[in-house]
């Protein structure tokens, strides 16, 4: 059974490329670039190039990105260093659909004292922006807010957004987690202060992340000991990785255009297919600013695990909105957040793309979801009160 | 991914005796929608008060699935005294064990199965006894108190696994974890 992989927002394939570059970094160049020679600092000068790479495909300069160990830490790093160099203020802004990451330590600072407000999303996933611009207040410390949505693929307008914190004198932090090398990401563009990258999401491997901080931007450093990333990042180079991401990075970049229009054009065909052939699912997410790679797409009457679990019978790998998935038991905050019903809500499955899926593989799901979710129904005690 | 026993995964895969049944005997409901799991049991009846045969319609997980047609299987064949005393951990054996964030799939059985005897014997059960603690779920603190001398739960997370109470917005953990304490002593 061949393996058709359409989990890419949960993780992607180490590129051969990228692979291929970190190889000697293992066991024969593994000098430390802190290091007092050549051995070291040979490689000293591969992670420039990566860092060059890196910040290349943001529009940033190279002094600007720091090299963290996942995008986990990047958020925590920037949200905790937004509140250390504003000590008076105590406010941050954020929204309800954001990634754990962010979420869950919004959560906690909450209950350490500050006050946050969550920023609430429409039906279509849409940002309430006038609520948010109206939050916006003299203690405000940062707005946290995520560049694209992991689970619709929802993009929030986070430029006009960064815009309007700067002009009242607000951090600016962004999770483009799921953006980077989906959509174009120009950090020239708009006042955005720090932003979140992660390696694995983009064809590096599992362990590297990135936080790009504006030049000017003052930072706290998250990791407190040794002088590495300029002293904003301690602990020995993960050099390797960094090598993996920087040349991720430049894959990434030269793969833009395809994402917009290969891959987008599989995506739109499989969810066209799916919502010819497969009675009563709905699409969850504004169709318009949306990742290009990414359908969130819910079948009632049916549970996500249950479509996962047969859909991995045939070797499809995707993701669930449902809850039994992760071990908790509501669906998903996000399809909660946006008031998904119940119904679709629970049979809500997650394909996102990358540019190694072909049309063929589309084709095969689009063939082999109907009789999975019939299957499922025929079963469900509440697919014929939905039908009726 | 879960660990399921290859019971369960054949049980998922090879579900005994889901569809609907015409002219039931007996009809169990349990779970809705918004719980995101639900059962519906169907039982034949003799005129000697043994289950002759049992359908099931679930709505959920592998491992409610699994539950549901376990369940079908254990009762055929049994007197109504007997189906009355098969508890969840009996369903749960059966498959050889459930993840212990499922136990309340093997839950569901049981209750869908309470619910099918005590209807065929008309007797009126009333509603959820005890005052709802936790609103996601509406699982009451008579329910959690039960789970607890029961199953020997120790915290509210073992209620969660147990009965999903608490697992929703989360607000009624502080007030699960008293009752748990509680009846604890009383144990």
């Amino acid at each position: 059974m061949t393996t058709i992989y359409t989990d890419n927002n949960a993780t992607t394939k180490v590129a051969p490329e990228v692979l291929e570059e970190m190889l000697p970094y293992f066991s024969e160049m593994y000098g430390n670039p802190s290091s007092m020679h050549s051995f070291g600092g040979n490689v000293g000068l591969k992670l420039k190039d990566a860092r060059q790479k890196v910040a290349d495909l943001i529009h940033a300069t190279p002094e600007e990105i720091i090299f963290t160990s996942c995008g986990s830490e990047s958020d925590n790093a920037a949200i905790l260093s937004a509140l250390a160099v504003n000590p008076d203020k105590k406010h941050i802004i954020t929204s309800v659909v954001e990634h754990p990451a962010v979420k869950n330590l919004c959560e906690f600072l909450e209950k350490e004292g500050y006050r946050i407000t969550f920023v609430p999303v429409d039906r279509m996933g849409r940002l309430d922006t006038d609520l948010l611009y109206s939050s916006m207040a003299d203690d405000t410390a940062l707005v946290t807010l995520m560049w694209a949505n992991n689970e619709t693929g929802v993009i929030f307008p986070v430029e006009e957004i960064a815009q309007k914190a700067s002009e009242k004198g607000i951090l600016f932090h962004t999770d483009a987690v799921q953006a980077a090398g989906k959509v174009p990401i120009d950090v020239s563009r708009a006042p955005i202060d720090m932003l979140s990258l992660s390696g694995h999401k983009i064809h590096a491997p599992k362990g590297i992340g990135v936080l790009y901080v504006k030049k000017g931007v003052k930072f706290h450093p998250f990791l407190k000991g040794g002088h590495q990333e300029g002293g904003r990042r301690a602990g020995t180079e993960n050099t390797a990785s960094i090598i993996g991401i920087g040349k991720a990075c430049e894959l990434a970049g030269e793969h833009l255009k395809e994402m917009d229009t290969r891959v987008k054009a599989m995506r739109d065909h499989l969810e066209a297919g799916l919502l010819e052939n497969i009675p009563a699912s709905s699409v969850n997410g504004e169709q318009e600013h949306r990742l290009p790679n990414t359908l969130s797409i819910g079948f009632d009457a049916v549970e996500g695990e249950s479509i996962l679990l047969l859909m991995d019978q045939t070797g499809i790998c995707a993701s669930s909105g449902s809850a039994c998935t992760s071990g908790s038991l509501d669906p998903s905050h996000v399809l909660m957040a946006m008031k998904v019903p119940f119904e679709s809500a629970h049979g809500t499955i997650r394909f996102s793309l990358s540019t190694y899926n072909t049309m063929a593989e589309m084709d095969h799901i689009i063939s082999t979801m109907p009789g999975i979710i019939q299957r499922l129904r025929d079963m469900s005690p509440f697919w014929k009160k939905t039908q009726a | 991914m879960w660990e399921y026993s290859d019971k369960v995964k054949d049980h998922f895969l090879n579900p005994r005796n889901s569809g609907v049944m015409d002219s039931p005997d007996a009809v169990g409901e349990t779970g809705s929608l918004s719980c995101g799991d639900a059962l519906k049991l169907f039982l034949k009846v003799n005129a000697n008060g043994r289950i002759t045969d049992a359908k099931f319609m679930t709505f959920g997980c592998a491992s409610a699935v699994a539950s549901s047609s376990a369940l079908t299987e254990m009762v055929k064949g049994l007197t109504l005294d007997d189906a009355a005393k098969l508890t969840n951990d009996d369903i749960a054996d059966y498959l050889d064990g459930l993840p212990k964030e499922k136990m309340h799939c093997s839950v569901m059985g049981q209750d869908a199965l309470r619910k099918a005897i005590n209807s065929y014997r008309g007797i009126q059960i009333q509603e959820k006894p005890g005052n709802v603690v936790c609103e996601c779920f509406g699982v009451t603190d008579l329910e959690i108190i039960e789970a607890v001398k029961t199953n020997n739960l120790d915290s509210a997370e073992d209620v969660t696994c147990y009965l999903k109470a608490g697992g929703g917005c989360g607000k009624c953990v502080e007030k699960i974890t008293e009752i748990v304490a509680t009846a604890k002593m009383e144990a």
